[in-house]
């Protein structure tokens, strides 16, 4: 961990208008309001400072993120379907703001747990009384040969969002018509189980109206996809033989990227694309692994009634880092978990009991801009784990009359306004 | 809720007990939390969702057993009411009811 002297330190404390804590000896807002950091302010950990400063005002909040606004992964597949602008799934932090959270724009780069103390790379620390983790996933480069970090510049994951959405935006609206895209979704778990569906149905309405000659491959190394009842139903009803799906057992399973020649390689076949979409097999964020935070699975074990790290106290890990099963890797999901362990930090701060958390998520997927479907699920904590209450939740019906699936795909634009506004607004 | 069980848990005098062993019910406001990805911070959408800011306690009920129900046309909040019990549905009903 850097240190820092005191002067270094209260000129960065001045500056940044915040109270760092001395990395060593300082002790922590001894007799002053309780101090919780968050790292990233994605959907989890956005939710969490915002909640947290309803909870109990009296809560002195800091959040962590380097990006001066966010950009969302929900709704980015309209951008590559050129239904939306950047702007569209942009976010200030300016709201946050307003809710009393203190915003640090920089890169968690260690976490001492023993002195509860988050390191900065900009130098300095930060402690905490507990410390709330949302990183987000991390990618792990080099598992399938020949797919790293430089590749993605030129073969796109998009799969955060931001510059990645934008390239494979402009190479799919660069692409001739009657060219060859090919998606290669990732193995489970991955974030957002129906997201690669949708992906794959918004590309092909962009296809339909400008490229109505191009063809979409889909090479996955499962052998089913969330939602895929549906999907199929939607593709068949709306883009004929555009797109060619093949699974595990159909020699989907994609073992080698040859980026320079546009190429993907399964165990008996080699596929080259106009532009080709592939998505890395996923792990907890990078600072998840840093601070011993992931297991060898490499995401996050948590205690699912508080999302307390199992790995080091007074850590909180929520979203797609932490192992939430049954719950999905959703954006919905992190938001939920997170208002549940703002509300058991706000009462385990005031050294009362946690409280039994309630989650909900939904995945709303467009099949096409008029063509919303959806899954749902109803969560509960019993037996000391999050389990799926029965009889709720599912899939749209299938069968659905082209009215249903309208009133769906308003909703999941409503959905989108609602939880942006209600984690950033 | 909360307050409601901690007066509970104190005329019981167990509030020593270990936090494990306080098998609680979600607080109104857990419970109430869940509903805002959809309808908005407090029931107050922001777009297509209806909102819930402004009906009464006993609509809001009224609503949400029907959807249980399958007795109300819906396209997701059968799905979703499935997921609660009559005394979490009260409980909402009474967090997000305007007063
Ligand atoms: C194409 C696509 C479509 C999707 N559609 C949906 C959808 O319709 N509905 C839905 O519910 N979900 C959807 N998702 C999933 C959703 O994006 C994720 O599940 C959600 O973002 C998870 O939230 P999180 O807080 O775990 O991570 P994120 O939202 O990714 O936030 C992580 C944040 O942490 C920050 N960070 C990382 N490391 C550090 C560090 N060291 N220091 C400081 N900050 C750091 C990052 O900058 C980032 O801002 C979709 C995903 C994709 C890829
Ligand atoms: C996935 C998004 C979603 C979630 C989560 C959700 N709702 Fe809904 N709600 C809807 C939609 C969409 C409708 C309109 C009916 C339909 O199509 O299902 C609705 C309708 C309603 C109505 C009727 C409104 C009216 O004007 O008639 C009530 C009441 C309601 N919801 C309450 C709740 C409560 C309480 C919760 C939390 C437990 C909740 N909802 C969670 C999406 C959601």
């Amino acid at each position: 961990m850097k240190k820092i002297d005191r002067r270094t330190f209260t000129k960065l404390a001045g500056a940044a208008g915040v109270a760092f804590s001395l990395p060593a000896g300082a002790g922590v807002a001894l007799g002053k309001s309780p101090r919780v950091v968050v790292i990233g302010g994605g959907f989890g950990g956005a939710t969490a400072a915002k909640y947290l400063r309803r909870f109990d005002a009296g809560i002195d909040v800091t959040l962590i993120e380097p990006s001066k606004a966010f950009v969302t992964c929900p709704f980015s597949n309209t951008v590559i379907g050129g239904l939306n602008t950047m702007a569209r799934i942009t976010h200030s932090y300016d709201g946050l703001r307003a809710h009393g959270v203190t915003i640090v724009h920089d890169r968690a780069t260690g976490i001492d747990a023993a002195k509860k103390s988050v390191s900065l790379a900009n130098g300095g620390d930060v402690g905490y009384d507990r410390l709330i983790v949302s990183p987000g996933i991390g990618f792990r480069w080099g598992a399938i040969e020949g797919y790293d970090a430089a590749t993605s510049q030129t073969m796109a994951h998009a799969w955060q969002a931001g510059p990645q959405t934008v390239l494979l935006q402009q190479q799919l609206a660069a692409m001739p018509d009657g060219g060859v895209f090919i998606i290669s979704p990732p193995v489970n778990p991955f974030r957002c189980p129906p997201g690669p569906g949708e992906r794959i149905s918004l590309v092909a309405n962009y296809f339909k109206q400008h490229k109505p000659r191009a063809k979409i491959l889909v090479l996955d190394p499962k052998e089913k996809f969330s939602k895929q009842g549906l999907f199929k139903e939607g593709w068949a009803a709306l883009y004929g033989d555009m797109i060619e799906y093949r699974n595990a057992s159909n020699d989907g399973t994609v073992v080698r990227v040859d980026a320079a020649n546009m190429t993907l390689h399964t165990d008996f076949e080699q596929h080259k694309g106009d532009v080709i979409n592939f998505i890395p097999p996923q792990q907890a964020g990078e600072i998840a692994q840093l601070a011993g935070l992931a297991n060898d699975s490499g995401w996050c074990p948590v205690d699912q009634q508080t999302f307390e790290s199992s790995m080091h106290p007074n850590i909180h890990v929520i979203g797609d880092a932490s192992i939430a099963s049954p719950m999905p890797k959703s954006g919905f999901s992190a938001s939920n978990q997170a208002k549940a362990v703002a509300a058991a930090v706000a009462n385990l701060l005031k050294g009362e009991a946690p409280g039994t958390p309630k989650f909900v998520n939904t995945c709303y997927s467009l099949v096409a801009p008029d063509y919303g479907i959806s899954v749902a699920m109803v969560y509960d904590f019993a037996d000391g784990k999050i389990v799926k209450v029965k009889g709720s939740g599912g899939l749209s019906p299938s069968g659905a009359s082209a009215e249903f699936h309208k009133k769906e795909a308003n909703f999941a634009r409503g959905w989108y306004d609602s939880i942006a506004q209600d984690i950033w607004g | 809720m909360k307050a409601k069980g901690g007066l509970l848990l104190a005329a019981l005098g167990v509030l020593a007990l270990p936090l494990s062993a306080v098998a609680d019910a979600p607080s109104p406001t857990v419970l109430a939390n869940t509903c805002f990805s959809c309808h908005g911070t407090d029931g107050k959408s922001a777009g297509a969702m209806p909102s819930l800011a402004g009906k009464s306690a006993s609509e809001i009920a009224q609503r949400l057993r029907e959807f249980r129900a399958d007795e109300r046309e819906n396209t997701v909040m059968g799905r979703i009411a499935k997921g609660f019990s009559d005394a979490e549905i009260e409980a909402l009903a009474a967090q997000l009811g305007s007063k």
